[in-house]
């Protein structure tokens, strides 16, 4: 086999895993957005939020240390315990729920039934918010992030390539977790919106809210669960970019990376988030491997929004976006 | 043929008419300045046809919002099986047993026909969310026994053509069908209509009307409609409430209401000195 397609091929499989990880931010995306039609400028944030929540705890830091410090003239920074990254988990998740009952609590009670840009509008003040609390309550180092996923070179794949066609692969563990944690995630979360009652009500409340009303169902009620939702998935993601990049602030820009692989999957589309972000994976790394050297590199930071642009003037909808019909 | 000494009444092809099940006692709506209604009182029997028709913005659609929790009154009160109602949101409204349809149809568009109808039995779900995600043991015979009350429903209605189509696609008669089938899969003790024959041909408004008897008669569902056409409202219902600018200006059976001079003069603007 030749070199060059063999390259192409690792190429192509560090794409499609590095996709992966920008289908779980879009996913959260297209939670709240099918459930709601809110486009939740916060999701990066929350992924942020969420990633420092749980080093914060893993850590056994105090939250909100400096301020306390700041105010009360002492010196404390640490409980002094480690919690085991289960636990630390479990109590981050119960974090995300509590923020997705103040935020619908304060925020989004008040705005039912106004125009979708203010809603964004409030999603990005949301966003901000949100940065600052982070800051305050963490600080902003960048911080390593463990909770026990295998990291580093798959020594398995490496050597099994290497004896088939002469090269080892280069692929790391993580990004197979992250692939194997992502399509658990999508199956979850296809199960709980298509076949339980709290799904069947999600679908329904995005769909009319006055017929949710009239068959029982409590939008409020609905709301905090999608929150609660999106704020678990990024957990998820912010665990998964964490560990691979530690976690810092310009991880709230990741969510960037998410628009185009929605514009490309459809804005309410599950099983299109997933593959919208294979498609700009794939589609970034083979530019960047094929073109790339011809015109100076890093086309990763702009080919993304390119395709998504081109794809935007042939189907508006996305690839599994809902049709847009027009009935006069 | 009313007696309302012994609290029921029997109905001239023979119904058993039960007990007062809801009554509104002086309700006045408010929107600012204006009343949409004025100090209404009435009475709704078990198994009974209820209609309240009256020229366009006589309060109708208002009323029926009143019942189902959408609006508030500012004054009177709303007694549901013989105890005052505190006021309560529309989910609440629906969980007590009162489901609606609406005027300008509320239907879930991007669902199937049978998904819309299912959404009227989440109130008959119970077991765990883990349990329906994996369909395990009780939430299987639990969905089993929901869907076989839907597609019973679907039957019903002779919609088993469209189960799977998505509403959007729908023609308007249909979709006020659908809207009927999900508002009867929730097993209501009453059912709200809010012109249920709005924007039909003659044909669809038969077909509709036997509908509206057929649950009365098969359920025993007591059924409140709003109606314009008064041929299919005197045909159709066993008392009628008439309004007016917000008023009550008649309430008894057709016949009654009929013959009831201030209902002549609201229907036919006659001056009348």
């Amino acid at each position: 086999m030749p070199d060059q397609l063999i390259f192409a091929m690792e190429v192509i499989l560090n794409g499609l895993l590095n996709g992966v990880m920008y289908s779980l931010v879009a996913l959260g995306f297209v939670l709240i957005f099918k459930a709601s039609g809110i486009f939740n400028y916060a999701q990066g944030v929350m992924a942020l939020f969420a990633a420092m929540t749980l080093v914060g705890i893993q850590q056994g830091r105090v939250p909100f240390g400096h301020l306390i410090n700041a105010i009360f003239g002492t010196d404390i920074h640490y409980f002094g315990w480690e919690v085991p990254a289960l636990a630390a988990i479990l109590m981050t998740v119960l974090i995300m729920i509590a923020f997705a009952y103040l935020v619908q609590r304060f925020v989004f009670k008040h705005l039912v039934g106004q125009e979708p840009i203010i809603l964004f509008m409030a999603t990005i003040g949301l966003a901000y918010f949100l940065e600052g609390v982070s800051d305050l309550m963490w600080g902003s180092e960048i911080r390593n992030l463990d909770v026990g996923l295998p990291q580093g070179i798959n020594d398995w794949i490496d050597v099994t390539t290497f004896e088939a066609l002469g090269y080892g692969f280069f692929i790391d563990n993580l990004d197979i977790a992250a692939a194997i944690i992502a399509a658990i995630l999508v199956m979850s979360l296809i199960a709980y919106s298509q076949y339980t009652k709290n799904g069947r009500a999600m679908r329904a409340v995005a769909d009319d809210h006055q017929a949710a009303l009239s068959v029982g169902i409590s939008l409020n009620y609905v709301w905090i669960l999608v929150w609660s939702l999106a704020g678990m998935v990024a957990l998820v993601a912010g665990v998964m970019w964490g560990s691979k990049s530690g976690v810092q602030f310009s991880l709230s820009l990741i969510a960037l990376k998410a628009l185009p692989v929605l514009m490309l999957g459809g804005f309410t589309s599950i099983p299109g988030a997933i593959v919208g972000g294979l498609i700009i994976g794939v589609g970034e790394a083979l530019f960047e491997f094929a073109i790339g050297p011809m015109i100076g590199g890093a086309t990763e930071n702009w080919f993304a929004y390119v395709l998504a642009l081109v794809f935007l003037v042939f189907r508006p909808q996305g690839l599994f976006g809902e049709k847009i019909i027009e009935r006069v | 043929m009313l007696d309302q000494s012994t609290g029921g009444y029997t109905t001239a092809d023979g119904r058993k008419i039960g007990d007062v099940v809801m009554e509104m006692r002086g309700i006045t709506l408010r929107f600012g300045g204006v009343e949409a209604i004025k100090d209404i009182s009435f009475d709704v029997r078990e198994g009974e046809i209820r209609a309240i028709i009256g020229p366009n913005g006589a309060g109708k659609s208002s009323m029926l919002n009143v019942i189902s929790g959408f609006y508030h009154p500012q004054e009177g009160e709303v007694l549901y099986k013989g105890s005052k109602r505190p006021p309560m949101k529309p989910y609440q409204v629906a969980r007590q047993g009162i489901a609606r349809t609406f005027q300008n149809i509320a239907l879930f568009e991007g669902m199937s026909v049978l998904d819309n109808v299912m959404t009227g039995r989440l109130n008959h779900m119970k077991t765990g969310f883990f349990a329906q995600g994996l369909w395990w043991g009780k939430a299987e015979a639990e969905e089993t026994k929901n869907r076989a009350k839907a597609e019973e429903i679907i039957d019903f209605l002779e919609i088993q053509a469209i189960r799977k189509t998505p509403v959007g696609r729908l023609p308007y008669g249909l979709k006020k069908r659908v809207e009927l089938a999900r508002a009867l899969a929730a097993e209501p003790q009453i059912l709200l209509l809010d012109e249920p024959m709005a924007g039909m041909n003659v044909e669809e408004k038969e077909d509709m009307s036997r509908f509206i008897l057929d649950v009365n008669d098969e359920f025993g569902t007591t059924i409140v409609l709003i109606e314009h056409d008064m041929g299919v409202v005197m045909d159709l219902s066993d008392r009628v409430v008439v309004m007016d600018y917000g008023k009550k200006i008649g309430d008894g059976t057709p016949d009654e209401v009929r013959n009831n001079q201030e209902v002549i003069d609201a229907y036919l603007g006659v001056s009348h000195d």
